[in-house]
């Protein structure tokens, strides 16, 4: 029986890359959860009530996302719609070519991965640059993001010297701070060639219309300090009803994704520069963008959209912390990559389908999910999806199960199983032949049979 | 053909319609987000709060001008911007070793080895600034120098986030800076200054 692809390429994955995701991770989990229960009284209470807040604006989008349009249009950006990843790649474009131009600089946006906005720009002989350290790593690697967090969280500085050598970025030299110095002196040059400043977005006031975003390494304030145009790819999910719940989500999204009690950089931008500033950008777009969000929101796992990606179902999971992100073939990688990731493919659901069963369905990715959402239930629904719809995916790792199903819906056969089955203990079960039996017995011990008996004490149990 | 706009919009509508109803935007008090450690109360002196709590995320207070000016020629740190506003009120404490110019040249980002600029605000609880653009002269100028000082007073000072955020004042961009630019993305190991200032000061006025 073959292994789950996600097994697989966990065992493919080099000993310390392992063992430096997992210390990583598990580092970063303590760290979070000490900082949490030092500083609120009741973190639990905290993160449930984000929770409902985030499970209000998903399911009131209808009268949100156009409150959201007015506020954005009222402080003097202009708004746009993308039902689908080439609709939002187009639209960057013709908001490029509509000011003649031609090189952008990225600060880390999911979305534009998800779109695969670079390649589409790049055929169209535009730059489009990555300057999150780490994302511009796996862009001159051409590699691909599978991190929310930690995007070269499998990569060491070795392979990223070799890197910066082969691009022409200094002799080789793996001093992190060296490498952290040229990548300074590279990337603020490109900024202030750049004639726009693309980033993501955390979220969207509904109330005000003011965009949230936040970095560490202060990317997003320099992509919208130089380029002159500002465009932000926000997904439709990305809103909040309130000003203040904002005070509220970002007390829990540092804390969540690094230990941290705020970002860096936390940016709230209502639109272009003020006409008193020098700096920063003359226009401001917001392109809303759905990609396979309302079938989403659509479906029996529309809680998936309460996500803020602080990453802390990644740091949590015991499959991801021994596999790490490539392992998921998509951009959002863990257990919230695990439901989300499927979802927004589509008609390439069944390409995914596997990826529901990466779970131990310990439970722990709710535990510290700071908007709790129920991501083992959500995990199970999409297995009962990938059976239903009898992707092939959805079964690899598995036993076949027709004779047991047969077996177990036929009384007299149930009977006659209980009876025998005995036999099992003095057979030699690691030693059959048969590929599914040996798979599982490969790493658990069946318990010694004891079935039957409940029946022949209940009939000889003298009656009352 | 419908709008992409309208097309969204439509998808929404059908993805909710079957929802026997809705959930209910939740209230909350803000007890629950107080942070214990510093709750604060009304007398708390919040200058020496938010110096204590700058210093924690590796920021730096300066309490007076004449130990920021000594500071910055220790460093060599000789050639700077500083917003026009605040010039007249710094400029009798620098010597002529001291080139500062009140105009930025983007041309010259990495000529320039500190920014003076103001703040919209500050946070106690986090060690915060809080940078707009109605108050600090130039985003590059407060971004791309190696060592930014931000110009503090104290009626400038809120206790904590949800303050903060509940006074924002009118500006297109406001920016909450807690220390110095910074990443681990390389092999998990903390470097400052990745393409913001290397350091962060606070300037008490």
């Amino acid at each position: 029986m073959a292994n789950q692809p996600i097994d697989a390429y966990a065992a493919s994955l080099p000993p310390d890359k392992r063992e430096s995701v997992y210390q990583s991770t598990k580092g970063t989990h303590e760290k979070r959860t000490k900082l949490l229960w030092d500083h609120f009284l009741d973190p639990n209470e905290l993160r449930q009530t984000a929770g409902r807040i985030k499970q209000h604006v998903i399911e009131n989008l209808d009268t949100l996302l156009p409150a959201a349009e007015a506020k954005l249009q009222a402080n003097g950006v202009q708004v746009h719609w993308a039902p689908t990843a080439e609709d939002a790649c187009a639209a960057v474009h013709g908001i490029m070519d509509a000011r003649g131009a031609t090189k952008l600089v990225k600060s880390k946006t999911m979305v534009s991965e998800e779109i695969e906005l670079t390649p589409y720009l790049e055929k169209r002989g535009m730059e489009a640059l990555e300057t999150d350290l780490g994302e511009f790593i796996i862009q001159i690697d051409h590699d691909h993001p599978s991190h929310i967090v930690r995007p070269i969280i499998h990569k060491n500085r070795r392979e990223i010297a070799t890197s910066f050598e082969r691009e022409g970025l200094g002799d080789y030299n793996d001093e992190p701070e060296v490498i952290t110095r040229r990548a300074r002196d590279f990337l603020r040059q490109k900024y202030l060639q750049a004639d726009v400043g693309l980033t993501g977005g955390n979220f969207i006031s509904a109330e005000s219309g003011r965009l949230v975003l936040v970095t560490n390494e202060g990317n997003s304030r320099f992509c919208l300090a130089a380029p002159k145009v500002h465009i932000a790819l926000v997904g439709i999910e990305k809103l909040v009803p309130r000003d203040r719940d904002l005070g509220l989500l970002l007390n829990l999204l540092g804390r969540s994704a690094t230990a941290q009690q705020l970002t860096v950089y936390t940016e709230f931008i209502t639109g272009p520069k003020s006409p008193t500033q020098p700096d920063g950008p003359e226009e401001m777009h917001v392109i809303f963008v759905d990609n396979g969000r309302t079938e989403v929101l659509a479906s029996q796992c529309r809680e998936i959209l309460r996500c803020i990606r602080c990453g802390a179902c990644l740091n949590v999971c015991p499959i991801y912390r021994q596999a790490s992100g490539h392992a998921y073939r998509s951009v959002y990688p863990g257990p919230v990559g695990a439901v989300l990731s499927p979802l927004l493919a589509g008609k390439q659901f069944p390409e995914l389908a596997d990826l529901p069963k990466a779970s131990s369905l310990c439970g722990a990715c709710n535990e510290v999910c700071p908007v709790d959402i129920p991501i083992p239930d959500l995990l199970l629904r999409l297995r009962d999806k990938g059976k239903t719809e009898g992707a092939p995916k959805a079964s690899i790792g598995v036993p076949p199960m027709g004779g047991w199903a047969l077996m177990a819906s036929q009384p007299t056969a149930w009977k006659a199983a209980l009876a025998g089955g005995k036999v099992i203990n003095h057979i030699p079960t690691k030693l059959i032949p048969f590929p599914p039996l040996q798979s599982w017995t490969s790493s658990r011990t069946l318990p010694e049979w004891r079935g039957g008996s409940f029946r022949k004490w209940m009939k000889n149990r003298p009656s009352k | 053909m419908s709008s992409a706009r309208d097309q969204i919009l439509k998808r929404v509508n059908d993805a909710l319609a079957p929802l026997p109803e809705r959930a209910p935007l939740p209230d909350w008090d803000r007890e629950l987000v107080h942070v214990r450690e510093t709750a604060i109360p009304p007398s708390t002196d919040l200058w020496a709060l938010f110096s204590e709590r700058l210093k924690s995320v590796n920021g730096e207070p300066v309490d007076d001008l004449a130990t920021l000016v000594n500071l910055l020629r220790e460093n060599g740190w000789l050639h700077g911007y500083c917003d026009p506003a605040l010039w007249p009120e710094l400029q009798s404490a620098f010597d002529e070793s001291f080139t500062v110019e009140t105009d930025f040249d983007r041309t010259r980002v990495d000529d320039y080895a500190f920014g003076i600029t103001a703040v919209a605000g500050a946070i106690a609880e986090t060690g915060t600034l809080i940078l707009g653009d109605n108050t600090t002269s130039s985003r590059l100028g407060a971004l791309t120098p190696w060592a930014h000082i931000a110009v503090v007073r104290d009626a400038q000072i809120h206790p904590d986030i949800l303050a903060a955020i509940n006074a924002l004042p009118e500006d297109p961009n406001l920016i909450f800076v807690t220390g110095p630019s910074k990443t681990a993305d390389v092999e998990g190991i903390l470097i400052e200054g990745v393409h913001g200032p290397g350091r962060q000061l606070a300037l008490r006025r």
